[in-house]
């Protein structure tokens, strides 16, 4: 099961009107691996950890997005119909889940990972699946086995008009709105800031930081709450867009975005983002001109062959490039 | 004068090999102190241990007579000592203004820090013509500068030096000691770290010289020199 493409919409008249529409689609979906790749890269930057919990992270961010938008309904009487309550409400979900997924990815490393810090290197992965474990079960104690119905709280109308060739509704729109400004923020963060640059020295040469006077434990934390905190955001937009969530889409979402993290250079931030568009790009072209079940073939048939010609990745360096 | 710092009985390892084996070492206010000894033996360590990079299994570090070796290592750097790093360990993808930025982590006073990248910039005026480039690119010579620089940066009253003069040209190395030597006129203390015995102890005020963990000998830097054993071991005569 591979979540849902949004490819109902695609008008066949015309070859390269198709084509643009699945790239519109492609790169529309990618942002959003792109938001989830990011917390794999920079953990993996700055631990050489692959956090495999963070797809999880990202679920039960989901969830409580879910039960946030339910409960407001139900105690503060949110009109959920009323488009400017919906966009304060989003905007609310948008502060409080990245907050706790923040918060939740920050206790994982406290008390799982960061004892195992001078453990070879294979313990704290076993950990990190072993947490994944957990973390689905808790989504499935919390929201069941079977697929929950998200509320479909954005409009599909098109913003470019009904009569358009291309379909580029204000779900999609609010999808490119809301994870490109959260990249441009964390990469200017990362380059010109204080705790960024720190994060990039730390992810450069642990040591080295720490003679600099550098609290690397207070760093990795930061690194932890900012993955977290993107993959909340994440959360609440996949399940706007998405509109189905399951305590399954961290692992299936979660294999997508580590794939996007490789295939971009893991460790390295922008490509991060290349490589979630690259894989919603192959992801959207790939359902429309091969078909839906050869999907995830494909993605992967795309990541060996670019592993193949450049092991690092995209946009990785040969040496270990970090944040 | 009472000792800056005061290594007492130091004793540390990895895992099951113990490298350290009892280090007594102490640096006073405004010395040069050079320790020189084989490759292996210890010296590196040392620095490590006085930095918090290394946690002893028995032992104390005082320093202006308070314990510091249970501190975590950025506490240290800020109560004043400053390493520079064997190999150097320049943050290969930071610009050259970034690494020297991030020397001056622990400090919070702006105008402070502008004046010392002026100055570091005057001590290594190369440093400031490459100062929007990567680390990562710049030569060995250049980057033990930099290394030295970046630790100025957090205005050390003890500089820890490891080895500046590996694998460099000998007319860089004798531009790094003039700076070692001037930064000392100005009062700031140095432990230097050298294979490069004759020239550490021509510059330092006194010696010690380790062998397998262990400090074997002390004493004022031009009695070393002349010392018998020392000459035969490490002077190459």
């Amino acid at each position: 099961m591979t979540p849902p493409l949004l490819v109902a919409a695609v008008d066949t008249s015309s070859g390269w009107q198709t084509f643009l529409q699945y790239a519109l689609i492609g790169l529309t979906n990618g942002a959003l691996f792109a938001l989830v790749a990011l917390g794999y890269t920079m953990v993996y930057g700055i631990i050489e950890l692959i956090n495999f919990a963070h797809g999880d992270v990202f679920m039960l961010g989901s969830f409580l997005a879910l039960a946030l938008i339910g409960a407001m309904a139900k105690y503060l009487g949110w009109n959920w119909g009323e488009p400017a309550m919906i966009g304060l409400g989003i905007g609310l979900l948008l502060v409080v889940v990245p907050l706790f997924c923040a918060a939740l990815n920050v206790t994982i490393d406290r008390v799982v990972y960061k004892p195992l810090r001078r453990a070879p290197k294979l313990a704290p992965l076993v950990s990190a699946i072993g947490v994944s474990f957990v973390l689905m079960n808790v989504g499935l104690l919390w929201g069941g086995a079977a697929d929950r119905h998200f509320p479909d709280l954005v409009s599909r109308q098109s913003v470019l008009g009904e009569t358009a060739a291309l379909s580029f509704t204000v779900k999609d729109l609010m999808v490119v709105a809301i994870t490109v400004p959260i990249m441009i923020a964390l990469t200017l963060f990362v380059k010109t800031t204080r705790l960024g640059k720190a994060m990039r020295a730390t992810a450069q040469d642990p040591l080295a930081a720490q003679l600099m006077g550098i609290n690397v434990d207070r760093v990795i934390g930061a690194t932890f709450a900012l993955g977290g905190a993107l993959a909340g955001a994440a959360a609440v937009i996949y399940g706007l867009y998405i509109n189905t969530v399951s305590y399954q889409m961290g692992f299936q979402n979660g294999l997508y975005a580590f794939t996007a993290a490789v295939l971009g250079g893991i460790g390295n931030i922008p490509g991060a983002v290349l490589g979630g568009l690259v894989i919603g790009l192959a992801r959207s072209l790939g359902s429309g001109y091969v078909g839906e079940r050869w999907t995830s073939a494909l993605v992967f048939v795309i990541l060996i062959a670019i592993l193949v010609f450049r092991p690092a990745g995209l946009l990785g360096s040969r040496t270990r490039d970090k944040v | 004068m009472p000792a800056l710092l005061e290594m007492q009985e130091f004793y540390a390892g990895y895992g099951p090999i113990e490298v350290l084996k009892g280090i007594s070492i102490e640096v006073r206010p405004g010395e040069i102190v050079a320790l020189i000894g084989a490759n292996g033996a210890g010296k590196t360590s040392t620095l490590m241990g006085i930095s918090g990079c290394l946690r002893p299994r028995r032992g104390r570090v005082l320093w202006e007579s308070q314990e510091i070796q249970q501190l975590p290592a950025h506490e240290i750097v800020r109560r004043g000592i400053c390493h520079s790093p064997e190999g150097r360990k320049i943050f290969p993808r930071l610009t050259v203004l970034e690494n020297l930025q991030m020397g001056a982590f622990s400090r919070r006073d702006r105008a402070g820090i502008e004046r010392d990248l002026v100055h570091a910039f005057e001590l290594f005026p190369i440093l400031a013509e490459r100062r929007t480039q990567a680390g990562g690119t710049l030569s060995g010579g250049e980057q033990q500068m930099l290394s030295v620089a970046r630790a100025l940066m957090g205005r050390p009253k003890l500089l820890l030096l490891d080895e500046p003069s590996l694998g460099l040209a000998p007319m860089i190395v004798v531009k790094i000691f003039d700076v070692v030597r001037k930064l000392n006129q100005e009062g700031m203390a140095i432990l230097l770290v050298e294979q490069a015995a004759r020239m550490a102890l021509k510059l330092a005020h006194r010696g010690y010289v380790m062998e397998i963990g262990q400090i074997t000998m002390v004493d004022k830097a031009a009695a070393l020199l002349t010392d018998k054993r020392v000459q035969d071991a490490y002077l190459g005569e």
